[in-house]
Parts: structure tokens; sequence; C-alpha cells
């Protein structure tokens, strides 16, 4: 029996590899997409400059405070700032020239400080935003307050206009409705002493002796460091892209795989291969076997090509690795035979299998990580086999786990492999039509 | 020796082989004859082992088939309708595939896949992609990939559709070799011109059925006339002349088209110089003479009241 089983791997793998469209599709098109994702998504170290949210910023304040503001931001690494007038502002995000624009109005600046202790009378910055850039919106939003409150206090404490801001800031309180006469009292003695830091500052001035620096800063710093397989290992965005498009494209394989059956069947192939005696088992594991093979010579393929071009190596356990590239191989070989099963023809069979593909390639978290999906889909996720091989990979490449982290996505892997092929095998038309 | 043994296979309601019996001894062409969806094409895939009967059995050499794997399936070797080959593939790749999986290898393969390729005609173009070839080349290709193995039983399943006449005669010289070295041919086809030439004996089969299992002399038999005379005359025959036919001994039936007499007669060489003779004898010149014989189309029409092609 190995006769024919070897004959029958070998027409397989002579078959797909004649074939350029095949061999196009399951090699250059994935090496093509995940060199471009990978460059998007970080690219190799982190070295890929990432894109600035453009914001527009219209200072009809003109005050010091507010042109504090408009320098803050535009000295922020993670935004591209630009001045504009009131009246093109609206009109540059309208036409997607800008995600946001930000209008700060007359009088910002001081009624900004005389509000900083009273509810009472707070200015309103207009903030006009691109709706589908919402959470660009988000961010640009979370470093404007941040901002605001420091150049505010700032000038508050100790900036030129400051006395006058807490003079003025004691008189709203001390006037102020909404707050009772504890709360006031309170208050007002904050001012004051606001007020006697702003004039010890003055006369150290004049003096010509140090003065204090004042106003609210973040009471935090952060100390940036990317957790990947090691203290010197950057990581490398190139290593998720390849994993994610070798699944994609084997997949696409597998469709091939099963549709080549339903091809054999409709130009009469299958009935010369079910007159040779030769079993049903011998038939389906040729194709199982020739299909693992061949997803392996792709997963070999690209992800050389990715150590090559992109450094991207196998950080955790090269086993690991094997086993994961292993057991998805299989998996989608059971995949293919699956699409044969449940297949009537080569045509209705191709365009559903697709469809079905392209979700485990998305769910699977392959074009964009699992983690930004909502919670109840990421627990969905876990019954995808596609988010298992992700993971795996991951773990063996960028994160550098151990062969212990593999076993988990191995087991759910073959898993799957063997569910496929129990109903393929259970749904097989073996009669040829006569 | 094949025995079809009261085959059935039903698809739900539709019964698509109805007590189908026959048997062929060594060395015999049987033709399996009728109009598309007959169940022809059923019966073989049958025999094949691709199908499984709903009643009845197959057997061969008294043996019926036991699974996938049983040896005796290499006694059989299938030609499908469908042209069955990679076209990616060379002619030879083609064959040392479809060998193997007969658990042929080396030699064997080798001498098995000349000899093979040297009977249709193909052997200089063995390295060619099978994509590059013509209809006629890639059906001739086609039988020689089930003579690999040599199998004692060919099942040619319409092994001529969509050839030209060029292509057909070299089959059937490949066909009429395979006959003298003994093997056993089931032929299916809708063509009665086919069936005549290669035929010894033939099983005609309409809706699942056989209707008729025997040689060709004896089918003809069947028919009330085996040859029809076709007597064109210097004059239009009257009513006179055609009574005066009809009392003839040789005569079965007569009619006139024009100028033109239809004679049926049942043995041509025998009945036809009397018939002439009568003819002079009674004034009636002939200008022109012709003789159509009954075909297996006629039988066929005899036998169903239908025209095969029409079914």
């Amino acid at each position: 029996m190995i006769t024919p089983l070897v004959a029958l791997v070998r027409r397989d793998l002579r078959l797909f590899f004649s074939d350029q469209r095949s061999v196009l599709m399951s090699f250059l098109a994935p090496i093509v997409i995940a060199s471009f994702f990978g460059y998007v998504f970080g690219g190799s170290g982190g070295k890929t400059e990432t894109s600035k949210i453009p914001v527009l910023i219209v200072d009809q304040d003109g005050s010091d405070i507010s042109r504090q503001i408009a320098s803050g931001l535009t000295a922020d690494k993670n935004l591209e700032v630009k001045v504009v007038s009131s009246e093109s502002a609206k009109e540059l995000v309208r036409k997607g020239k800008a995600t946001v624009a930000i209008l700060l109005p007359k009088e910002f600046g001081a009624n900004a400080a005389k509000a900083l202790f009273t509810s009472d009378g707070k200015p309103e910055i207009d903030f006009f935003y691109d709706p589908s850039h919402r959470m660009e919106m988000g961010m640009a939003q979370g470093i404007l307050t941040g901002q605001v409150m420091q150049t505010v206090s700032k000038e508050m404490f100790g900036g030129a206009t400051g006395q006058k801001m807490a003079s003025d800031a004691l008189a709203r309180v001390e006037q102020s409705q909404g707050l009772d006469k504890a709360s006031k009292s309170t208050i007002s003695d904050l001012l004051r002493s606001v007020e006697k830091f702003n004039n010890e500052n003055a006369k150290a001035k004049v003096d010509g002796k140090p003065v204090s620096s004042g106003g609210f800063t973040t009471p935090y710093q952060v100390r940036e460091e990317a957790v990947t397989s090691g203290t010197s290992v950057e990581y490398n965005g190139y290593a998720h892209s390849f994993g994610g498009m070798g699944i994609q494209f084997i997949l696409f394989m597998g469709i091939d795989v099963g549709i080549g059956v339903l091809l054999q069947r409709q130009r009469g192939l299958w009935k010369r291969l079910r007159a040779a005696p030769i079993s049903k088992t011998l038939l389906l594991s040729a194709r199982v076997i020739s299909a693992a093979i061949i997803a392996l010579v792709i997963l070999t393929v690209i992800f050389t090509f990715a150590r090559i071009v992109f450094g991207v190596r196998i950080e955790g356990s090269m086993l690991g690795f094997v086993g994961i590239c292993l057991a998805f191989s299989l998996m989608t070989a059971t995949f293919g035979l699956l699409i044969a099963a449940l297949g009537k023809t080569p045509e209705a069979a191709r365009g559903l299998s697709v469809f079905v593909t392209l979700l485990l390639v998305m769910l699977g978290g392959a074009w964009v990580p699992a983690f930004i999906f909502p919670q109840w889909l990421q627990t969905v996720t876990k019954f995808v086999p596609t988010r298992w091989a992700m993971d795996g990979l991951d773990a063996m490449t960028w994160r550098g786990l151990g062969v212990d982290a593999a076993l988990g996505p191995i087991a759910v892997l073959l898993g799957f492999a063997l569910l496929f092929g129990a109903v393929a095998v259970h749904q097989f038309r073996w009669e040829a039509e006569g | 020796m094949l025995q079809v043994n009261s085959l059935k296979k039903n698809y739900g309601a539709l019964q698509a082989v109805d007590g189908v019996t026959f048997c062929a001894s060594d060395g015999e062409t049987i033709g399996l004859l009728g109009p598309n969806g007959a169940g022809k094409t059923t019966t073989v895939s049958i025999i094949a082992g691709l199908l499984s009967p709903t009643s009845g059995e197959v057997l061969i050499n008294g043996r019926p088939l036991s699974g996938d794997t049983d040896p005796v399936k290499r006694k059989i070797g299938l030609v499908p309708q469908d042209l069955a080959l990679y076209d990616e593939m060379s002619a030879l790749d083609n064959l040392s595939f479809f060998g193997a999986l007969y658990d042929l290898s080396g030699a064997p393969l080798t001498r098995a896949i000349a000899e093979a390729l040297d009977l249709v005609g193909l052997a200089d173009r063995a390295k060619d992609k099978v994509g590059t070839f013509s209809g006629g080349m890639k059906r001739r290709l086609n039988l020689a990939a089930a003579l690999l193995h040599d199998p004692q039983i060919l099942l040619l399943d319409e092994p001529t559709v969509g050839v030209d006449p060029q292509s057909r005669n070299a089959i059937f010289d490949n066909l009429e070799v395979l006959k003298s070295r003994g093997k056993t041919l089931i032929y299916t086809t809708h063509y009665m011109e086919e069936a005549e030439r290669l035929c010894d004996r033939l099983v005609i089969i309409d809706h699942g059925k056989v209707i008729a299992d025997d040689t060709l002399p004896n089918l003809y038999q069947l028919l009330p006339v085996t040859n029809v005379l076709a007597i064109e005359l210097a004059d239009p025959p009257d009513a006179p002349l055609l009574l005066g036919l009809k009392a003839l001994p040789q005569v079965e039936a007569a009619e006139s088209q024009g100028r033109v007499l239809k004679i049926g007669i049942r043995h041509l060489s025998e009945d036809t110089p009397a018939i002439l003779q009568w003819l002079v004898m009674e004034g009636h010149p002939y200008t022109h003479l012709a003789n159509e014989r009954a075909s297996l189309e006629t039988v066929f029409l005899n036998l169903t009241g239908r025209s095969l092609r029409d079914s």
C-alpha cells in the first residue's frame, strides 16, 4: 500500500507546485501582505514611525495661557498641531485633513483660572472631530486636559498674571452662591495662601533671589519597557503579521484541497481512484499528508523570509513552534476534507468556504490583535482554532515562551483536526455518481 | 467470466437500474446499448465497485467484490466516460500515477506504460502535457490508463464520445486488438454503428431494464423484415401491381412512394432475384435498385416503439 500512498501524495504535490497561481497565492501573497501589516503595526524593534494625530487649534483668546497651551500641544509627540482660523477649522475636519479642531474662546485663560476653584462660569472649548476617528479624538481630549490643567495652574502659581488671577478667583469664591460657608472659608484661605506665595515670589524676583516654580504637574513619570522574550530583545511586529498571514493563506490552500477533491469528482477522476484496489482511509490519508506537507512548506518559506529580511526569530521553543506548525497543518488538511465532504459542487463550495475562512482568520486575530475585540467576542474566539494557532505562534516567536506554552494550542489544534476529520469521513460521499 | 445478476439501484423513488442480468465470457465483447439515462453507466459503475447495488450481485469468476481493496478489482479496468486525466501532467506521469494505484512500480510499471502507449499510438507524445492533446488523443490515453494492470475485463463507458471519425477508428482498432488478446469488453454506447461493428452480443437497456440480450443476427430476426428493397420504376406503380407483389411468397410488405417501390424481405440474396424477375415479366422494368439494411436502430424502434436517438 506504500506505492499508491506515495503516488497519491506525489501527485498532489506535483499538481500544487505546477500551478503558478497556487504558488503565487500561497507564498508571495502572504509575504507581501505580512510585510505591509508588519510595517504598519510596529515594524522591527518598534522603529517604524507611528503617524501623528492631525490637530487644529483656533486661538481666539490670544492670551499667554492659550499660547502656552498651543505650544504644549505642539510639543506632544503624538500630535501634529496647526493653528488656523475659526472659519477654516470645521471645513478642514469635514474634508478629513484633520482629526480634531480645538477652539479656545476669547477670555479662555482668565475664565479658566477663575473656574479652577468654583464650578461657576466655566469657559467652553469647542471640539470638532471626525466621527470616523473617535478613538483619536479621545486621545487628543486627554492630552488637552493635561495641558490645560498644567498651564492654568502654573500661571496661577507664579505666572505673570497669577496675582490678578488669584485675587479674581478669591472675589468669585466669596460671591459664589453655590458654595457653603465652610467651603468658602477653606477655599478663601487657600487662595490667600496663593496670593501670599505669589507676593513672596514677586519680592524675591525684585531682590534677585531664587523664585519657586509653581503649578500642577503630572504627579508621576512613565518608564516604558516592551515586555518581550528578553530584556535586550525588542518587539518585532513582523512576527505576528507573518504568523497571521501564514495562517490565512494556508487556510486558503486548505480550501483548494477540498475543491480539488470536488473537481476530481466532476472530472471523473474520482471514479478511476475508487475503481483501484485502495482503501478509503488511504485515499483520505494521502490528501491529509500532502496538504500538511504543503502547509509546512508554506510556513517554512514565509518564516525563513521573515527571518532573513525582517529578523523575525523563534525566541521561544523551536520544538513548540514546529509542533504548532504541524498541528495547524493537520488541522488545515482536515478542514480541506471537510469542505470536500460538505460541498456539492466546486463553485458552490468555494464561495462559502472562502467566507468561513475569512471569518476564522478575522476572529483568530490574524488581521488585528484579538484584544481589541469586545470581551464577549474574545471569549467566543477561544472556540476558534485560528486564535489558538495565532496565540501559539506569537508565544513561540516574539513572546519567547517555552514549549509548555505550546502544549495548549497544539492540543486544541489537534482536537479540531480530529473533529473536522471525523465529520468529513462521516459525511463524505464515497459513491461515484453513476 | 463476468456475471451480473438481477442488479437494482434506486435513488429515492427513481429506479435507475431495474433487475439487469447478463453475463460475459472471456474474450467476449458485450455492447450495453440504450439511450441516455437508460442505466448503462450506473450498471458499469456497480460492476466497477463504484456504486453499491440496492440489490443483486456482480460475480467475477464466480466471486463477488468484497470491499475496496479486494484483489478481484485488479481484474477490472475502467475507462470512464469523462476524460479522467490530469491535464497538468504529462501522459507518462499520468500513466505512472494510475499504474501506481494498482501497486505497480519499477520495471513492471515502465513496461506496462510502454505497452499501453504503444497500443494507443501515443508513445511519441509520452512526455507532453495532456493539456496539449487533442480530444481524440485524450480518449486514447483514457483507454491506455485502464490497461496498465492488464485487466481481464475492460469496462468502456462511451469511450468515443466527442471524438472525430479518425480517432474513433483508431480507438476501434485498439479495441479489436484487445479483443484478439482475449480480453472481455463491456462497451456502453448509444451509437448503433459502434455496437454493430464491435460487439458479439448486445444487451439493450431501456428505463433500467434489459429488453433484449442476444447476438446481432438473432436480434435482426426479431424484426418483421431484415432488408428493404427500394426499386425505382419507369412509371409509377398502380394498385394491381402492389397487390400482385404482396401476393408473392418472398414479399413481407410493399408500398409505393412515387415511382419507388419499397419492398420488405427477410433473405436478401434468395428473395431479390425472384421479385425482380416478376416485375420484368409483369411489364414494369426498373431503372434503379437499392437495398436498405435493417439496423439496430430499427431493432430498438421495434422493441420499444421509440427511436433510440429521440429517447
